[in-house]
């Protein structure tokens, strides 16, 4: 059991009473890719939410080992703490709060939980600098309210940025490629390979193999029905491209 | 048989000693105010425009009122180191219902300009306050006529013709007294053609230990091309009661600005009437209510329009936690003769917690065809999504509601004009909702200086 950062066992989790997520098994180690694949309401969205603590979901069933910490016990601030990060599908837009306002109490709320005295003014804004530079996000818009009139690609720049601020160790990207045009999804992913390191592990959840052509995955899973019904390495993710998911749903339904 | 009776009774006891401890402008008014008394009631919750607020059981208390100006030493410093910035302000002090200037006030205001006691000025200046006094509050209404009947001193501003001021008034109300208090309070102000001027003001409560009621009427007039701001923020305790009328009176030309923000109180009514009588006016009426505890707040506002090619903007925002509640009545009249009139109205109200209650009533009454109006208003509760990408980024629920709350009051604070007070008011309201209530008495300033009175 030496090494691994994440490790689902059997979850089973919904909302409003109807059940999404099936039994999913699923293991990472850092330093690794993981490509989280599937047609439409097979659950990877819910899988992400489940993960990060998005309390419209309730877990019914199984268990999440995150570095030795039960993750369903935590609330999804302390995930956060704990190095877990989340980049929005649809990044949320917060009219009123501006971006170094939310970053500081971010950055701030990380160093108090692990009890480090706040960042000074100057040492916050270097900061901030240096992690902007990572995905070309303009000064302008750390100064405008979280997200609010961002296009779609600033925002994914945007999460890719505060991914970097927060520097985590499993990072889930829901579907970072939709809404992007070549160039923004070129400087997201670029993004994202700059922040890698061994010791972190990164999830991509995506519906194309675009993505996966600047993110390489060391796995691709598909997600049918709320369960993980297939992996194998980056190839798989080619045959899908090819293939489509037909041939898979009928494998899974015949069975 | 409602709370009015006690004060007729109370005057027609004390009619000498009221009249003894004013000025004749204010004391010619009693009569006809205590007519307009003659078999009313004060509004009782349910009816018109009162719908959530008994303004009856405000005054219900066995309240004490100052008749015989009894000096009342109170810390004048405590309120201003606390609450009230080094804005750079010409200040003055109004306790519990006396005016006191600050030191050489009267050195730093510009040729021309009155800022005094009211009743000091109706003796000094008996033709100008008797042009104004009295002659835009209405004495229809039980309030106005009530604190007709009562008041003896007040505040009067007067900036002549042209004259614009540079920096702004200040105007802290101070309740402090060894006992239940009612104070009748009174602010005349007349904003002469041409002339600008910017007013702040703020209600606090030195004690936490009685219970208050302020009854409080404004007379404001804004001239011809005149230009005029006031604030008016209200922190004070759950102990103290406001009951607050503003009629203004809009020249052509004129830009009037008024914000009304309630951060702390108990029970607090707010009215606010805005004649627009000349072409081409602006109006900004805004205003916030930040409710916690039992705390009730309710603004009803009328705008009419009654001259053309005028635009006014109406902006009331309220978040609401524990078991506080709301309320808003608004509405827009437009005469037929206000032609090309665009007036706008704003009620948009967060409900914080599952006990909060707000009501709201926005209303339009339009009585010309070219006209542009509109009004709105929402009621809702923090943004889930929001809320949980916030958490997600490691801001902890109690910090990402607070910064969304905050946000929720942005417009508001922007529609600030006032340099300095923008920062201040984002200050105020984040200590607000953090919970940092800087009551004067906790400030910990002890140098005590003596009120002095000044009605004689």
């Amino acid at each position: 059991m030496d090494n691994i950062l994440l490790e689902v066992k059997n979850l089973h989790a919904g909302i409003d009473g109807k059940e999404i997520l099936k039994g999913i098994n699923f293991t990472m180690r850092p330093g690794e890719v993981h490509a989280i694949m599937g047609p439409n309401g097979s659950g990877k969205s819910t899988f992400s939410s489940v993960l990060a603590g998005n309390p419209a979901f309730a877990v019914t069933e199984g268990e999440v080992d995150f570095h030795g910490k039960d993750l369903l016990e935590l609330s999804p601030e302390d995930r956060s703490h704990e190095g877990l990060f989340l980049s929005f599908q649809y990044p949320v837009e917060i009219p009123g709060v501006s971006m170094v306002n939310f970053m500081r109490a971010a950055v701030n709320e990380k160093r108090k939980y692990f009890n480090e005295p706040p960042l000074s003014a100057s040492d916050f804004l270097k900061l901030m600098r240096q992690k902007r530079a990572v995905v070309e996000l303009d000064n302008k818009l750390a100064s405008r309210s979280v997200n609010e009139g961002f296009s779609g690609g600033e925002k994914k720049r945007n999460e890719i940025f505060q991914m970097a601020v927060l520097e985590p160790r499993l990072s889930i990207l829901d579907e970072t490629d939709s809404g992007l045009d070549i160039d923004a999804l070129r400087i997201v992913a670029g993004g994202v390979n700059k922040l890698k390191t061994s010791d972190n592990a990164t999830i991509v959840i995506t519906h194309y193999q675009r993505l996966l052509d600047y993110i390489k995955p060391d796995f691709v899973h598909v997600l049918y029905k709320g369960r993980i019904v297939r992996t194998g390495g980056p190839e798989l993710a080619l045959e899908l491209e090819e293939k489509g998911y037909d041939w898979i749903k009928q494998e899974v339904d015949n069975q | 048989m409602g709370s009015l009776a006690q004060y007729i009774l109370l005057y027609n006891d004390n009619r000498r000693d009221i009249d003894a401890h004013s000025a004749p402008v204010l004391n010619a008014m009693r009569p006809a105010a205590l007519d307009a008394l003659a078999g009313k009631e004060l509004p009782e919750k349910g009816t018109e425009s009162y719908e959530k607020t008994s303004v009856d059981r405000m005054f219900a208390p066995d309240y004490g009122v100052n008749i015989n100006r009894v000096n009342i030493p109170v810390d004048v410093a405590a309120s201003f180191k606390c609450d009230v910035p080094n804005m750079s302000t010409l200040m003055a002090f109004v306790v519990n219902d006396t005016f006191v200037p600050s030191s050489s006030l009267h050195l730093k205001l510009p040729a021309g300009v009155i800022v005094d006691s009211l009743s000091r000025a109706a003796k000094d200046y008996p033709e100008l306050v008797a042009a104004y006094y009295g002659k835009t509050a209405p004495m229809e209404d039980t309030a106005v006529a009530l604190n007709t009947l009562l008041v003896q001193d007040g505040v009067f501003v007067y900036i002549p013709r042209g004259v614009k001021l540079e920096k702004p008034l200040q105007l802290v109300n101070i309740f402090n007294s060894p006992a239940d208090m009612l104070a009748v309070r009174r602010m005349l102000i007349v904003i002469e053609d041409d002339a600008e001027a910017q007013l702040l003001v703020c209600d606090h409560t030195q004690d936490s230990a009685h219970r208050y009621l302020s009854s409080q009427v404004i007379e404001l007039t804004v001239g011809r091309n005149a230009r005029f701001d006031l604030y008016d923020i209200e922190e004070s305790t759950a102990k103290t009661s406001r009951y607050s009328r503003l009629f203004a009176r809009q020249e052509s030309g004129s830009n009037l600005l008024v914000n009304g923000m309630t951060l702390v109180g108990g029970c607090t009514r707010n009215g606010y009437d805005i004649d627009i009588m000349g072409e081409g006016c602006e109006t900004l009426l805004a205003g916030m209510a930040i409710g916690s505890g039992e705390q009730h707040t309710d603004n009803c506002s009328n705008v009419n329009h009654r001259a053309p090619h005028c635009h006014s903007r109406q902006l009331f925002k309220y978040v609401l936690d524990d078991r506080s509640t709301g309320a808003f009545e608004g509405s827009i009249l437009v005469t037929p003769a206000a032609r090309f009139t665009e007036a706008y109205q704003s009620n948009r109200n967060l409900l914080a917690s599952s006990d909060a209650r707000m009501h709201t009533k926005p209303q339009l009454e339009i009585y010309n065809d070219d006209v542009k109006c509109s009004h709105g208003a929402t009621t809702g509760q923090l943004d889930a999504q929001a809320l949980f990408y916030m958490r997600t980024r490691g801001v902890s629920e109690k910090e990402a509601r607070m910064m969304l709350m905050q946000a929720f009051m942005v417009d508001v604070i922007d529609a600030v004009r006032m340099p300095g007070l923008c920062d201040r008011l984002r200050h105020l309201v984040e200590k607000r909702f953090y919970g940092q209530q800087t009551l004067c008495a906790d400030c910990g300033v002890t140098a005590v200086t003596q009120a002095t009175d000044n009605s004689e």
